[in-house]
Formats: C-alpha cells, sequence, structure tokens
C-alpha cells in the first residue's frame, strides 16, 4: 500500500512541481525561508548566547585580571597566560591530564577489545553479561565515584579484603599522593568500559564474514585470522573510540570532584579540574579562561584530526 | 556461502572443527570463565552499594567486611530522607531532566527538519555554525555562561538551572542525518495531499523515526539527570540541588561516620536510571552502536 502512495505520489509531484506560475513559486520560496527561519531561530540564538558567546568571552576573559566580584575587570595582556605557562603548577597539571587521558583511554580500549572480542563468541548469556558491563556507564558520576570511595577505603573497604586475600597490603588510595591518580584512572575505566566494548562489538559484527571465511580457505589459522581481518577491520571504530574517549577524559568532572577533589594537594588536578578550581574556588576569572582556552584548543585539534582522517576513510588495506 | 562449504572440507579439515557452534571445549570454557569474572569485577560495586543501604552501621565497621547482610534492616532509607532535602532533590532532578531535555530534543526535532527539508540562502553555511557548537562542550562554557545569567539576576533559580539546557547540536545533527535518509516520495506525498510542514513533521516524519528518536531521547534523560558541573555552579541553596549533586555534599558532611544512609542516599540517584536503563537497554545499547558504525 505504501508502495503505491509513493510512486503515485512521485508523479503527481513531479507533475505539480514546474506546473506553477514562477511568481506563486518564489512568494512560496520565501515562504519556506521563513518557516526555516522559524524553526532554527530559537536553537541558533540559544547557541549563540550559550556556546559562541562563551568561545569569545574566555578568550577575552583571559586578557583580565577579575576576582568575579569588584565592578572593573582590568586588561594585563598576555600576563595571565605568562604566569599560569611559567607556574610549576601548571605542568604538574599538565602531566596529571596526560596521565589520566593516557591511563584511562589506553585501559578502556584495551579491556574493551578484550570484552568486545569475548561478548562475540557464541556463548550463552552474552546479552546478560553485555546488559551488566553497559550499566555503570548510565550511573551517575557522582553517585558512583562515592561508592567508589567506600570501596577504597583503607580500613573498611571490600578492596582492601580483596588484595588481603592474594597478601598485599592496601594503599591508602584517595589520600595518597601517588595513589589518588591510579584510583580515579579505575572508578573512570570502570565506568567507561562497557561503552568501549559495546561499540568494538558493533565494529566486529560489521566485519563481513566473506572475509573470515575467505580467509579461512586461504589456510589461515585463528591467529592470522584476528591478524589480518579483525585487526584492519576494526581500524575505523579504533580510531573513532579513541578520539570520543580522549575528548571524553578531558571532560571528566564528577568523580575527580566527588571522589578526591583534584588532591591531594594537586595529585588529580586536571586542565578542567583547574578551570572549575581557578573560576569558582579562588575566582581568579583571568587564569581560568587561560585553561579554558587551552583546554578547547587542545579539543579543536582532536576533532579536526578526526574529521579529517574520517575524510580519508580506513579500509582494508 | 554455506552451502559451498561441504566440498571444502576434505581439503581443510580444521575449517569444519571451528565451526561447530555448541561444543564445550577447552576454549569455550575459558570463554565462560573469562566472562564470569568481567560481570563480577563490574557488577561488584553496584551489589555493594546495594547491599550496604541495608547493613546496620554497626555491621559496616567489621573487619571482614561482610558479603550478604547479616541482619538486613531498611532504617537507612528514612534516616537518609531525613538528612537531606531528598524531595526537593527529586523534583530538582526531574525538571532538570524533562524540562531542558524536552525542550532540547524539540529544539532537535525543529531544526533538523528545516536542515533536512526546508530550503534557505547560505543553508550550509548556518549549518557548519551549526556543527562548530558540536566542538564547545558544555564543561568549557560553564565560567561564561554563570556570568551571562549572573548578570540577569538568574543564579540558583530555575531558569538559570534549566535555559542553558535548551540548546541542541547534537540531536540536531544525529536527526538530520536520519531525516535525509528517508525516501523523499513520502514526503512530496504528504506535500500534494495539502499537508503543511508542521504536519509533515508530526504526521510523517517523526512516525517514521521512533527508533532514532527513542535513542535520542534516552541519551538525552539519562544524561540531563546525571549532569553534575552545571547544576552544581548554577544554584546554592540546598533546596535548589538536583539529585546528583545533593548526593555529593549530603556525602562531604556524612562520610566515615554513617556509610549505610550514604549508600541509600546513592541508591535514591542510581535507582530511577537503573530501572529505567534494565527496561530499554536494548534502544539505548543498540542505538550508541549503530551511531559508531555508520559515523
Amino acid at each position: 500500500m505504501l508502495g503505491g502512495a509513493v510512486v503515485s505520489a512521485a508523479t503527481l509531484a513531479e507533475a505539480a512541481v514546474p506546473a506553477g506560475p514562477p511568481r506563486a513559486r518564489s512568494r512560496r520560496e520565501f515562504g519556506e525561508w521563513l518557516t526555516f527561519a522559524a524553526f532554527v531561530a530559537p536553537n541558533l540564538l540559544l547557541l549563540t548566547v550559550f556556546s559562541y558567546w562563551p568561545l569569545l568571552q574566555n578568550l577575552a576573559l583571559s586578557f583580565t585580571d577579575w576576582d568575579m566580584i569588584s565592578p572593573v575587570k582590568r586588561f594585563v595582556g598576555l600576563d595571565n597566560w605568562v604566569t599560569v605557562v611559567t607556574s610549576s603548577r601548571f605542568w604538574q597539571i599538565a602531566l596529571n591530564t596526560a596521565t589520566f587521558t593516557v591511563g584511562s583511554v589506553g585501559c578502556t580500549l584495551v579491556l574493551g577489545l578484550l570484552l568486545a572480542l569475548l561478548l562475540n563468541q557464541q556463548l550463552r548469556f552474552r546479552n546478560a553479561a553485555r546488559t551488566v558491563l553497559f550499566t555503570p556507564t548510565v550511573l551517575s558520576g557522582a553517585a558512583v565515584a562515592i561508592v567508589w570511595y567506600f570501596i577504597f577505603d583503607p580500613n573498611w573497604g571490600m578492596l582492601k579484603t580483596a588484595l588481603g586475600w592474594v597478601g598485599i597490603p592496601s594503599p591508602r588510595w584517595v589520600v595518597d599522593v601517588h595513589w589518588a591518580m591510579p584510583a580515579v584512572i579505575i572508578v573512570y575505566v570502570w565506568k567507561t568500559v562497557g561503552y568501549a566494548a559495546v561499540i568494538f562489538l558493533a565494529g566486529l559484527q560489521a566485519i563481513p564474514r566473506e572475509l573470515y571465511e575467505a580467509a579461512r580457505v586461504d589456510g589461515a589459522n585463528a591467529w592470522d585470522r584476528f591478524r589480518w581481518v579483525t585487526i584492519p577491520g576494526l581500524a575505523p571504530i579504533t580510531f573513532f573510540l579513541m578520539v570520543t574517549t580522549i575528548l571524553l577524559s578531558f571532560q571528566a568532572f564528577d568523580i575527580i570532584n566527588v571522589m578526591t577533589a583534584g588532591g591531594p594537594v594537586i595529585a588529580t588536578t586536571t586542565l578542567l579540574y583547574e578551570y572549575y578550581n581557578q573560576a569558582f574556588v579562588a575566582f581568579h576569572a583571568g587564569n581560568a579562561a587561560v585553561y579554558a582556552v587551552m583546554l578547547f584548543a587542545l579539543m579543536l585539534i582532536l576533532t579536526v584530526v578526526q574529521l579529517r582522517y574520517v575524510e580519508r576513510r580506513v579500509t582494508y588495506g | 556461502m554455506r552451502v559451498a562449504q561441504p566440498l571444502r572440507t576434505d581439503v581443510l579439515p580444521s575449517a569444519l572443527r571451528w565451526q561447530r557452534p555448541n561444543q564445550l571445549n577447552g576454549w569455550r570454557l575459558l570463554g565462560y570463565v573469562t566472562m564470569a569474572i568481567a560481570v563480577v569485577l563490574v557488577g561488584l560495586p553496584m551489589y555493594w552499594m546495594l547491599i550496604a543501604a541495608f547493613k546496620t552501621n554497626q555491621e559496616i565497621f567489621t573487619s571482614p567486611p561482610t558479603w550478604i547482610p547479616l541482619a538486613p534492616t531498611l532504617e537507612n532509607f528514612p534516616a537518609a530522607w531525613k538528612q537531606a532535602p531528598f524531595g526537593n532533590f527529586y523534583v530538582n532532578s526531574l525538571l532538570y531532566t524533562l524540562v531542558s531535555g524536552s525542550a532540547k530534543i524539540l529544539q532537535a526535532v525543529f531544526s533538523a527538519y528545516a536542515f533536512a527539508f526546508l530550503s534557505f540562502p547560505r543553508k550550509n553555511l548556518v549549518f557548519v555554525l551549526l556543527l562548530m557548537a558540536l566542538m564547545i562542550p558544555d564543561e568549557f562554557t560553564v565560567l561564561p555562561n554563570f556570568l551571562t545569567l549572573a548578570l540577569v539576576g538568574w543564579t540558583n533559580t530555575y531558569q538559570g538551572l534549566l535555559l542553558p539546557g535548551f540548546v541542541s547540536a547534537f540531536g540536531t545533527f544525529l536527526l538530520r542525518q536520519h531525516f535525509l535518509s528517508l525516501p523523499r516520495e513520502v514526503l512530496d506525498a504528504a506535500r500534494v495531499d495539502g499537508a503543511g510542514h508542521l504536519r509533515t513533521l508530526f504526521n510523517v516524519v517523526l512516525p517514521m523515526s521512533r527508533p532514532v528518536l527513542a535513542t535520542l531521547v534516552l541519551l538525552t534523560a539519562v544524561s540531563r539527570w546525571n549532569d553534575y558541573l552545571w547544576p552544581l555552579i548554577i544554584t546554592n541553596s540546598t533546596e535548589m540541588r538536583t539529585l546528583s549533586v545533593g548526593i555529593a555534599l549530603l556525602f562531604q558532611k556524612e562520610s566515615g561516620t554513617v556509610w549505610g544512609l550514604v549508600m541509600a542516599g546513592t541508591l535514591y540517584v542510581v535507582l530511577p536510571v537503573l530501572v529505567l536503563f534494565l527496561i530499554v537497554q536494548r534502544h539505548i545499547v543498540e542505538g550508541i552502536a549503530a551511531g559508531a558504525v555508520k559515523g
């Protein structure tokens, strides 16, 4: 029924459109422009106020000295930039961000791929397992951080008991300068690994079966098939996932805020966290804006790299 | 494909062995064991949250910890409810999710329809402008947005809390991609039948977009419910907090003293999303996967 309607409508539409006199057509076109404007304007207006304007405002604020209370913003040129970049605090924070991103993205991708390979086997209960593995992704980061704080508790926590079984004394986790970052990374990986697994699984299932069969006919063993069919087949999705999870790791806030508040000292302070610190704890809008602009530049570069890479398209080599 | 296989098996006997589906060999056993370990490792923290909420405070501070509550109690739940205005938190989280979420999705629907089907001078340029917004994450805009809203006196108000969530860049992009894949003929048919744009949108385009709409609605709802940074910054009185922020503040006040109560509070936060997720998880999981594969 739908098919019939489609055919007749198509013919009708083809017949109908050129029939109108040019003047009526241009009036209709103008009407369509108005509809377009009405449909898009609220969104663009709000995006201008809440997305584009902040972009410029961050940039402008980074050249001012302002405590967010006094009515005057003093223009100081590049002072904030120089102060931030020459402080050892900044380099520690940059290192923290790199550690967090490399650690969390690396673990998420490796574990996610292994889980996806596992879930791609003909095993019973694999859908139930997929559900459990994905669940942490949808839970509130703040709530999750609280639960993990409890698990990491060096006196009463579950992890202390579990480590005790294998004879390892529990570190003091979130209050220890050396262990706070690993603790935050563990929680973050726990929360995102299911997402990576689900995407990798979709990528695995998108690889044409014929390729495996052809490889088998050519005498390829399991390892060869993995090396020469699965890995190249997963390349595009791996790249997509890597960029997405790197971008997401730059935006990690709730877990850090609740578990460590960037501490102890500044052991878990990342670029985004320092942006929040400078703005809403230290009330130094200028320094905060410097961090915001740096973070944005970093993310922009990554996005552009991604777009260019997607254009070239990865194919079976 | 399968038909050809028996002919090949005498050449490559290993191919036949590999195919057999339900045979329990060493590899398969290893698969089950690994799967069980993965499920336990990921599931345990959630289990721990659940049982801790039913433990007495005395039982929580025993070493080694108990894996099943010895004396299950419900008293943590009313105690947590009394420690913080969870009623307010729920109302605020619901508003944050439903009002901002609906506005966001409506914006996406209208904008996507316009970009997919309506003509406008330099339309592609306008679309690129919108795409740029995709690269500006919410976290990046919190300071300027806070300042903008402080300027009009909207900090710690519902307007201030909700309004920045009304924008839609990701949803617009997602829906436009889908709308463009719809058969043009059906739309033209509606036009010929005299349907205006609103009717075409709601009676023709949206009913043909149910799966992608479902994914967008669920993803939006979950991310709104869990959102943390903006509600933390724009609100400052306890009554205005959302659940995620409220529970973090309760935790900072009570941690190390009454864990059972705090765990009951975290259950208040995650339970609605958990229930929703278990009901509709296929839509969420498969929607996310499909989006990634299609790019």
